[in-house]
Order: C-alpha cells, then sequence, then structure tokens
C-alpha cells in the first residue's frame, strides 16, 4: 500500500528538487523517404514526420498531467540524412528546410538527425552534408546535427576531423549575431549511439525499428538533495548506495512515462537513458552532487573520482529500474547547462584540460563549452581528435559540442538562454597541433587485448 | 484507476469539506484520508477512485487548484507513487 511518506517524497522530488522527465523522443526511420529527385524526397520527409509525430506533443502533455511529472521536452529523431542525400543528391540544406518545418508543424522544440556517419570514410553524400551544415544550422531554428567520427571498431577519420574543426568554426561565425548558436546545435561524436534521445546529438540510426520512442530522465537535485540529507558523515560506500538508490526511483519515472507514450501511440517503446542532465535552474545541477559529496569547488583535485563513482552508481540503480536501458546514461557534464559548472567555470578552477579528464569517466565529454573566438580551426580539431581517441580506447561514446564566441575573447561570456543556460569563455591551449591535423588519414583502431 | 490527492497549506475551517466537495462534484469516491496538522500546518493525503468522473481528468485537478482556501492541491495519479515506491 502506498504509505504518507512515500507520497510526500515523490511530491517533495517533483516540486522542490526539480525532478522531471527530460525528454520523450520519437525516433522515426526515413530510409522509406529516398528519392533520386531532392524535392520529391523533401516532401515524402515532410510528410513522414508529420504523419508519424502528429499526436507527440498532445500525447506527452496529457501524460505530464495525469502523473503531475514535468516532461520538459518533446523531440524527434530521423534516419542520418547523410543516407538521403546520399541517394538524391542536391543540395542538402533542403532537408534542414523540410525537417525545421515539420519540426515546427507538430510542435517540437528539437529535432536531430542532421548526421552523417564517417567513421571510417566518406560515402556519397557524406561530405556534402557535412559542408552544408553551418549552412543548415544558421537558416533553421530547431534543427540539431552531429557527425560520429571515430569508433572503438574502426579507428578515427582524421580528414572528418580536420574538417570538423573548421566546420564547427563556420558555424559559429554564420550564426555570430545569434551568440553564435549555430555551434551549439551540432556535435561531434566518437561511438555514437543509435538510440540516443537527447540533444543535440540524437539521430535515429539505421539498426532501429520504424518508429520508436526513447526516454531521457533527469533529476541531479534530485541526488545532490537525498546526498545533503545523509550528511557529511557517511562513507563513499555509503554515498555510493544512496546515488544508486534515488537513481532507480528516477529511472522509474522515465520508464513509466515511456511506457505509457508508447501505448497511447501505438509505438514501440525503445529504451530509457539513464543521464543525469543538469538545466541552469538553481537545485539542477551536476557539478553540485560532486560538491555535496565533499569536493570544495567542481573542477578540485579529486573530481574526476567523484564523478566516476557518480557514473558507474546512476547506471546501477538505473538499469534495475528499467526494463531496457540504452543511449548515453550517465552523467552529463555541459558546462553552460550547469550552474555549478558555470560557477566553477568562473573561478577559473573548472578548466578545459579538467573537463577533458572527466569525460574519460563520464556519460559524453566537451558538451558547450565556450572558447575565445580567434581559436584557429586545427586546434577545434586537436580537441576533437583528443576526445575522440579517449572514446576510441575506453570503449566509450565521447563528444564535442565547442562554441567559438566569435568576436570575443577569455572571460566575456556568451549567454543562449533558456536550457542551453550561459557559459564563460574557457581558455583554451592555441600551440598548434596543425601538421598533425592536416596530415589526414586515419588513426587505426585500438586492439582490444593486452589492456593496461 | 486512482489518483492520490495532495492538500498543503495553512490549517483553517473546512479544508476536509471544500476538498471532499470538489470530489463529490466530480463523482470521484473518496477511499482512503490521512491527514494530519503540523503546528499551524495542514497535510492531507486522499485517495480517490476516478473511474467513474463525470468530467475531464485535467478539469478535476483544475477545480482543486483553484480551490477556494488557496491550499496547495496535486492530483496525480497513483501508478507514479507505485512505480517509484515498488519493484
Amino acid at each position: 500500500m502506498l504509505n504518507m511518506k512515500d507520497i510526500m517524497e515523490t511530491i517533495t522530488m517533483i516540486q522542490e528538487e526539480h525532478l522531471d522527465v527530460r525528454t520523450i523522443t520519437m525516433g522515426i526511420s526515413l530510409l522509406d523517404c529516398f528519392d533520386n529527385d531532392i524535392k520529391v524526397s523533401c516532401q515524402k520527409v515532410y510528410d513522414k514526420i508529420c504523419r508519424e509525430a502528429e499526436h507527440l506533443v498532445k500525447t506527452g502533455c496529457d501524460i505530464e498531467q495525469l502523473y503531475g511529472i514535468p516532461i520538459i521536452n518533446k523531440r524527434i529523431s530521423v534516419t542520418p540524412i547523410a543516407m538521403l542525400a546520399g541517394a538524391s543528391g542536391g543540395d542538402p540544406v533542403e532537408y534542414a528546410k523540410a525537417l525545421d518545418r515539420a519540426a515546427h508543424e507538430v510542435g517540437v522544440n528539437f529535432l536531430g538527425g542532421y548526421s552523417a556517419l564517417v567513421q571510417k570514410g566518406f560515402a556519397p553524400g557524406d561530405r556534402a552534408l557535412i559542408e552544408s551544415i553551418p549552412e543548415a544550422l544558421a537558416v533553421t531554428e530547431r534543427v540539431c546535427s552531429s557527425v560520429n567520427v571515430g569508433s572503438t571498431r574502426a579507428g578515427i577519420n582524421m580528414d572528418a576531423v580536420a574538417l570538423m574543426g573548421r566546420i564547427i568554426r563556420e558555424a559559429a561565425e554564420k550564426t555570430a549575431d545569434r551568440q553564435c548558436i549555430g555551434a551549439a546545435k551540432l556535435v561531434v561524436f566518437c561511438n555514437a549511439v543509435e538510440d540516443n534521445p537527447f540533444m543535440a546529438g540524437a539521430f535515429h540510426g539505421p539498426g532501429e525499428p520504424g518508429t520508436v520512442i526513447n526516454v531521457g530522465v533527469s533529476g541531479p537535485g534530485v541526488v545532490r538533495s537525498a546526498l545533503a540529507k545523509a550528511g557529511p558523515d557517511c562513507d563513499l560506500t555509503e554515498v555510493a548506495d544512496i546515488i544508486k538508490k534515488t537513481a532507480f526511483k528516477v529511472t522509474r519515472m522515465g520508464q513509466l512515462v515511456g511506457a505509457e507514450a508508447s501505448k497511447r501511440l501505438g509505438v514501440p517503446f525503445g529504451i530509457v537513458d539513464l543521464s543525469l542532465a543538469p538545466t541552469p535552474a538553481v537545485g539542477d545541477s551536476v557539478a553540485h552532487i560532486l560538491e555535496a559529496i565533499g569536493l570544495s569547488t567542481c573542477g578540485s583535485c579529486g573530481t574526476t573520482a567523484a564523478l566516476a563513482m557518480l557514473n558507474d552508481a546512476v547506471k546501477k540503480g538505473g538499469v534495475m529500474a528499467s526494463s531496457n536501458v540504452g543511449g548515453l546514461s550517465g552523467a552529463f557534464i555541459p558546462v553552460s547547462e550547469d550552474a555549478g559548472m558555470i560557477a566553477a567555470a568562473e573561478q577559473g578552477i573548472l578548466t578545459l584540460e579538467k573537463l577533458e579528464a572527466m569525460t574519460a569517466v563520464c556519460s559524453v565529454g566537451l558538451d558547450m563549452i565556450v572558447i575565445p573566438g580567434e581559436t584557429p580551426a586545427e586546434v577545434i580539431s586537436g580537441i576533437i581528435a583528443d576526445e575522440a581517441a579517449i572514446g576510441m580506447v575506453n570503449s566509450k561514446t565521447t563528444a564535442v559540442r565547442l562554441i567559438p564566441a566569435i568576436g570575443r575573447q577569455e572571460g566575456d561570456i556568451l549567454d543562449f538562454g533558456g536550457l542551453l543556460g550561459y557559459g564563460p569563455v574557457m581558455k583554451v591551449n592555441t600551440a598548434s597541433p596543425a601538421v598533425m591535423i592536416n596530415r589526414g588519414g586515419r588513426i587505426p583502431a585500438p586492439l582490444q587485448s593486452l589492456k593496461n | 484507476m486512482r489518483a492520490v490527492v495532495t492538500v498543503i497549506g495553512k490549517d483553517t475551517v473546512g479544508i476536509l469539506a471544500m476538498v471532499s466537495g470538489i470530489c463529490a462534484g466530480a463523482n470521484a469516491n473518496v477511499e482512503e484520508v490521512t491527514q494530519s496538522v503540523l503546528q499551524d500546518y495542514f497535510a492531507m493525503i486522499m485517495i480517490v477512485d476516478i473511474s467513474k468522473l463525470n468530467c475531464e481528468f485535467s478539469e478535476f485537478q483544475s477545480r482543486m487548484a483553484a480551490n477556494e482556501l488557496g491550499m496547495t492541491i496535486h492530483v496525480m495519479h497513483e501508478d507514479i507513487f507505485n512505480s517509484m515506491h515498488r519493484i
């Protein structure tokens, strides 16, 4: 039976600790929209998205009301557009425009999948799509883009890495009058997952079913407050246990909402992504969890160890709570979207180098980091290569989402507003890796034995 | 189908009567009530059967939210509590 304590705990989590379901993302395969004529292809894409996702937003709102749990975002991910662009030829930006129109029509706030998977090389359509990304992100509002440049099995495509350094800069330059927002909608991956519900890196992988519902949960505030209640006296074994138990409860919400959405929409339920996704709201920060564990400031020595424990405990708790777990699953550390990270970066305690170390043990990578506007493309490529190498060698997903703040220097601020938050321009080591980056070619896939 | 109604606010005369009045008006049968008053604060949890509501669930929720005594009232489907606290 329900008891008063449990009921009040749930209500407190939602009302005071920002517990929410971060996103319901509908994955839609566009493999049946191929056509030799790009106009026909774009029309089919638009029609299919509008048809499949017609009731997505309404269903999300209904479930939100029934259970009293906020569902912050309703989103869509689609088959990587490079595959369609390869078949149809033409200017891929046409697809971006069709996707943006569809996103507005069905009322989702982001649509991911303006993507290419080039870990081993460029197939027809891939290069044209990548070259068109800055333009596509500048002329659309809701389309998100991602490029996978490496994997544990394929190695790292350094031609793509070199290219992406330039593309990220161009995406920022083309939107310099809008806080360089273009670069905030572009992710470079190593080991990208096919069922990620979180933006900007969501796309609907070719191995996925026709249509699917994936759910991303959240809840850093809940974990932080559970740790605060336990006080400073319990040892780290107990801390890990508290995180596990809390992650279990948070994930159950995701499972419930996902199952209900799948039933109402008549679409198979894919996965729950067990990620602690922060928002800029006070009390919804991953950095503050690390500080509740006992760091004076996120970014101090000990941060990597605390994050490794947090990330692992979240997965252990979440796995038990859901029938299918997938996506990125772990703790996110997007700097501009996390009040604690912003504060630590402003104080200069959280640096790019520390963040890189943190990405070796947590869910994704260098996320939402604002860098000086004059950072050369080769340096950005160098950062991408380092991050991809961490992912490749450790068999995990890593990503880079950097925003070159055009016309601004270290110490300035870039303010995106809303869930994307704001971030101080962080210091970047600009010693040039240009010769290595311009060599191109591929870093071969790493050995999977003799692990040390 | 059952929902959990939680009522929190400053203690005053007629809270229980008002909340059960809204339930009766919407044809929601009250199955269980627990309440406590801590100092000046009133907290009540009600479990109500909503399978025979004579209005939309959202309408029932908004009537509760707009109550005349200014109490904070949440109406949530019981499944959210069951799934969170039960394996």
